[in-house]
């Protein structure tokens, strides 16, 4: 059973308390009406699923409630970080390459009360 | 040699720790035995003199006990405290004696001594690995009904107990700083040492008592006592601290992410009488900051010819058996080594009294003192030479031996012979923490490479040689201050051989096991590598070896060694299979432990529960709900009591439990807006009071779920769902709030257990309630169908819903669920001289779809749109965005030739058609048909005097007055598609 922090908690719990709620940063369009037949079905569809470092979504479920985005990687279940729900896409390689002991990179304040995970990267 | 008849008589007097008068009474196979407390079944076995304890899983040979520890292969019984605490498969060298044990051999029929079975040994040369695959391939249809079953009672070990378990297993969550696995010696020091430093300590080990090899070792001194008694005083130190833990016959079976590490404790298995209250074992999750693995290392056997008769055993368990027992598992011992381990165990042997004829060692000019001393001890020793095979049956009765190159053969008449391959690191728990294994060419082993989590690895399982050495590792992994342990003597972990022993090699067929359990020979292995196996995950799975519930503990290597002989290849390049958990099996007690019976599953009851189960109701779970199905009257079956329940409802009135319906709070001053977003329907323009019916999307289109919204207030709705979609909707709701509609001023609150919801449906259902209710005008003007009310009734707040589910006028009352059940009586008081009948959730089922009202995932299935359904009325046309809108633009989603939701009715009125049969154009087409649709609901309609069904068919709404066809084994059934509501089509009696 893996442990994942709450970037809202900011606290370490237990996997029973989260939902994964698959890729992070996909954009919904606006106005979607318009979004042409390859482009939605893009959005709706195809995903990375990467063997690696994979950006998805998860939900504190049983916990705050709130949606969250984090970096897992796919083969050890290893998270790199989380981050709260519409913060850009963390530099992985900066995290990669800083020692474990740090602490996670300065997280930029949230604008709105809960700011969008999907819509974060255009 | 003296001897005690009390504990059997291959006891040897001064020998061993247990004590001579307190004797144990067990049965084996019906024979009456006695052993001795602290003994294992194997030792208590041994020292009567029995050897022959199981047949093999595939050709039945007779097999004793190999180790004196968990990887045992080989000597598996059946346990039995009464019927329904019975444990087959449970390890004789695992399990310890009681007063009143009751044994049984396995896999043998009718005795172990003679067994029909064995005539698969004479069959061998027609049964090598793969046969299954190659010989019982035709005809198809006898694998699953002949071959397989036949296989199955031939082969395989216990039998699975017949009833359910009674026994009771729990759990425990632990965090600590340091896990130390194994209280070997290794084990032992880090406990010292991190427990010197204040760190919470968690030590286990899989034996009854603490030391590992120091247990057998009998020339170790650490700190100027014996092994084992600096083992019992360190122990002893250990519990007597507040920040350790010392788990004994506890196992670490699993390592799992983030060094989490699953222990099965053994509470009261070697106890002749556990107390009631006592659980049988305790399943331990513990989150370790570091893990220390102190596992040691496992013995390998010599793979030569019959190596796998009785009495054939590892070195280092006849020592166990002798130093820790005090049982000699022979009288006249040969041995057969690589290595200089089994020399202790020869010497420990013959300095107790058993005659030990001759070593025989394969290397050529062994140099250790070890071989001296056996010599001055008036052991012969060969070297250079190999037993090529061991003779006897049920009990090895001698062995053969050559120069390794071949030559002349001597045989030796023993009783018991010992043997050593070396032995084999346990990095079993590495591997499972994801742990990469490097080899180790020089000593030809795996050793921990590259950790994956935050744990070390020290002692044999480390490959660290020599005492001395794997204390002062083990000490400074601890992280305690400096402090020298002195130690002398103990095992010399490298050394030995893999593969196939000389006599067993590749010009050879003769049967020298590597996997007992399995019964998996070095010719099988080169077998498969010649049929094309070329990676050792395609051996194993051809072979199986390791494969069997020991996991190749003592074969994993050995047949690696073969494989990579035979490929001619290297042994890393052959690659070593991934360890899985568990380590040894668990039980499945253990694993479920509480979540039984009601524990199993939350149950969920609506508060009126305990009216419907004290009137008779028949319930239905749905979900975790237990919902009334119907209430049977007496002398009723279900279809009688369902007929009345609907007659009643349209002719006077029923009331309904819909408790279980999912309802969210949806209010802030956005509240409209995003009830527009997330359902098909407009929602700004709802007068406040008023009521409607809505459909929720996916972003694909399709349905997702539905039920009636109510506005409270200008910013307050009152939103039902689904019963089973209630959870989901409400995670699809707040994944939209919080991600894509960030900016909208809403909060969303489940409020599904809060309000009990009691529906009073019928002609009579305002005459019924009204006189309840208080502070609402209930005329058909002031609250027409379709609107919402705050007020009282019975005294208690409720939300007063107009609205129905069934077609007649009705109400939905909302009361706060704890007044739930007293407003429910008092509604049904008031409501029985009028004929108000309770009525469940089959009439409801039948009632909305004599109306045609849908059920979202009976009538829908996630391939559903609202035009499907034939619910367009429902989307909103002029709205610009909501949840799904791109979604039904999709090409196929327009195309013609989707299923559309349809009437059917049977030609024949008194069939009822059956849910989910398919429907097609022409029946007189061949096998396979064209299938055009099928059924979703169908029903026998008493109000309608027929039967009723909707269903899904291909181009539906264009088919009206078409005849379809439902072809069924017994017949062909006619149906005439029609619209989807039967009963009251202009919808008058809503108004009523």
């Amino acid at each position: 059973m893996l442990l994942i922090k709450c970037p809202y908690c900011e606290e370490e719990r237990p996997e029973l308390e989260f939902r994964n709620a698959g890729e992070a940063h996909l954009v919904r369009a606006a106005p979607i009406v318009e979004q042409s037949d390859d482009d939605f079905a893009a959005y709706l569809y195809f995903r990375q699923n990467p063997k690696g470092l994979q950006f998805e979504r998860w939900r504190h479920i049983h916990g705050c409630g709130r949606f969250f985005n984090a970096v897992r990687d796919s083969v050890s279940d290893k998270f790199l970080t989380v981050y709260k729900a519409g913060e850009p896409r963390p530099n992985v390689e900066l995290l990669l390459s800083r020692p474990a002991a740090s602490p996670d990179p300065v997280e930029q304040p949230a604008s709105t009360r809960a700011p969008r995970a999907k819509k974060a990267e255009v | 040699m003296s001897t005690s008849i009390h504990s059997g008589s291959n006891r040897i007097a001064g020998a061993g720790r247990l004590t001579p008068a307190k004797t144990v009474r067990f049965t084996f196979d019906g024979q009456n035995l006695t052993g001795l407390e602290g003994d294992t079944l194997a030792s208590a076995l041994l020292a009567n003199g029995i050897h022959l304890v199981g047949r093999s899983f595939k050709y039945h040979r007779p097999r004793g006990i190999l180790s004196a520890g968990s990887e045992e292969p080989n000597a598996l019984v059946d346990i039995e405290r009464d019927k329904s605490r019975k444990q087959p498969n449970v390890r004789a060298t695992v399990q310890e004696i009681y007063d009143g044990l009751k044994v049984k051999s396995q896999n043998r029929w009718p005795s172990l001594t003679f067994d029909v079975g064995a005539v698969n040994d004479v069959f061998s040369p027609m049964l090598p690995a793969g046969f299954y695959y190659k010989t019982f391939m035709w005809p198809k249809f006898a694998w699953k009904t002949i071959y397989e079953p036949k296989i199955r009672a031939a082969a395989g070990l216990g039998v699975v107990p017949g009833e359910p378990d009674t026994d009771r297993y729990t759990n425990r969550f632990a965090h600590c700083d340091v896990l130390i696995v194994g209280a070997g010696a290794a084990g032992l020091a880090a406990a010292l040492s991190a427990a010197s430093t204040g760190a919470k300590v968690i030590l286990c080990d899989e034996q009854p008592e603490a030391g590992g090899a120091l247990r057998y070792e009998s020339d170790v001194t650490i700190d100027g006592v014996s092994g084992h008694e600096w083992a019992a005083a360190t122990v002893a130190k250990l519990r007597a601290m507040d920040n350790v833990t010392v788990l004994s016959r506890t196992t670490a079976f699993g390592y799992y992410a983030q060094n989490f590490v699953g222990l099965v404790e053994r509470i009261s298995d070697h106890l002749s009488n556990p107390g009631s209250d006592m659980p049988r074992e305790r399943l331990w999750q513990v989150r370790a900051k570091k893990v220390i693995l102190a596992t040691g290392a496992i013995e390998r056997h010599m793979v030569f010819a019959n190596n796998d008769r009785p009495g054939v055993m590892l070195a280092s368990a006849a020592r166990m058996f002798l130093n820790q027992y005090g049982v000699a598992i022979g009288r006249k011992v040969g041995v057969y080594t690589s290595n200089d381990s089994a020399y202790a165990a020869a010497i420990d042997l013959k300095r107790a009294g058993v005659d030990v004829p001759v070593i025989v060692d394969t290397r050529d000019d062994p140099s250790s003192a070890v071989v001296n001393e056996a010599r001055s001890l008036g052991i012969e020793v060969l070297t250079g030479h190999a037993v090529y095979s061991a003779g006897g049956k049920r009990r090895v009765s001698s062995m053969s031996i050559q120069p390794n190159r071949g030559g002349n053969e001597r045989k030796v008449a023993i009783d018991a012979l010992i043997m050593s391959g070396g032995w084999t690191p346990s990095v079993h728990l590495f591997s499972q923490s994801r742990g990469k294994v490097a080899w180790d060419a020089e000593n030809e082993r795996f050793l921990p490479g590259t950790y994956a989590q935050d744990c070390v690895s020290v002692g044999a399982c480390n490959g660290t040689d020599g005492l001395q050495a794997t204390l002062d590792e083990a000490f400074a992994v601890g992280g305690g201050n400096a402090k020298s342990i002195s130690a002398t003597g103990g095992t010399d972990w490298v050394g030995g051989m893999i593969g196939s022993a000389p006599g067993a090699g590749a010009d050879t067929t003769v049967k020298a096991f590597v996997d007992f359990q399995n019964d998996v020979t070095a010719k099988d292995v080169r077998l498969a590598v010649r049929e094309g196996m070329h990676s050792i995950e395609h051996v194993k799975r051809f072979t199986t070896n390791g494969m069997a519930t020991d996991q190749g503990k003592t074969s994993n290597l050995h047949g690696l060694a073969i494989a990579a002989e035979a490929l001619n290849r290297p042994i890393p390049a052959v690659g070593l299979t991934t360890f899985r958990a568990p380590f040894t099996p668990v039980t499945f007690g253990a694993i479920v432990n509480h979540a039984r019976h009601d524990l199993f599953d939350p149950t969920r009851c609506t508060p009126m529960h305990a009216w419907h189960a004290a009137h008779g109701a028949a319930f239905e779970d749905v979900g975790q709900w237990k919902r009334a199905w119907y209430y049977p009257q007496a002398g009723e079956d279900m279809h009688a009591a369902v007929n009345r329940e609907c007659v009643a409802v349209r002719n006077q009135a029923g009331i309904f439990d819909a408790s279980t319906l999912g309802k969210i709070e949806v209010v802030g001053p956005d509240a409209a807006k995003f009830l527009e977003l997330l359902y098909t329907n407009p929602w700004e323009k709802l007068g406040v009071g008023r009521c409607r019916y809505g459909i929720m999307l996916r972003e694909d289109g399709f349905i997702y779920d539905d039920g009636v919204v109510g506005r409270l207030a200008e910013d307050r709705f009152h939103v039902t769902t689904t019963t089973g979609g209630a959870p989901r909707v409400m995670h699809h709701m707040e994944d939209y709030l919080q991600t894509e509609f960030p900016h909208l001023n809403v909060w969303l609150t489940s409020t599904t257990e809060q309000w009990a919801v009691i529906a009073v449906q019928g002609p009579k259902a305002r005459e019924i309630i009204a006189p309840l209710v208080e502070g609402i005008d209930m005329s058909n003007e002031a609250m027409p169908h379709m609107s919402v009310r705050e007020g009282k009734i019975c005294g208690v707040p409720t939300r007063l819903f107009r609205m129905s589910f069934t077609g007649e006028a009705g109400y939905e009352i909302n009361v706060p669920a704890d007044y739930g059940q007293a407003v429910w009586e008092a509604v049904y008081a008031s409501g029985r001289p009028l004929g108000l009948t309770p009525y469940g959730t089959e009439a409801m089922h039948i009632l909305r779809a004599e109306k045609g009202y849908i059920i979202v995932g009976q009538d829908t299935d996630g391939t559903v749109t609202p035009q499907d359904a034939g619910l367009t009325w429902a989307i909103g046309k002029n709205k610009t965005d909501y949840v799904g809108i791109r979604g039904l633009l999709r090409r196929d989603l327009v195309a013609d030739g989707r299923k559309q939701l349809v009437g059917l009715k049977t030609v024949d009125p008194k069939i009822v058609l059956e849910e989910g049969a398919q429907i097609v154009a022409n029946p007189n087409q061949p096998v396979p048909m064209t299938m055009i649709g099928h059924v979703t609901s169908s029903y026998w309609s008493e109000n309608c005097g027929r039967s009723i069904a909707m269903a899904l068919v291909i181009d539906g709404t264009k088919r009206l007055g078409e005849t379809l066809y439902v072809p069924m084994p017994n017949g062909v059934i006619e149906v005439e598609v029609t619209g989807t509501v039967f009963f009251d089509e202009k919808g008058e009696r809503l108004n009523g």
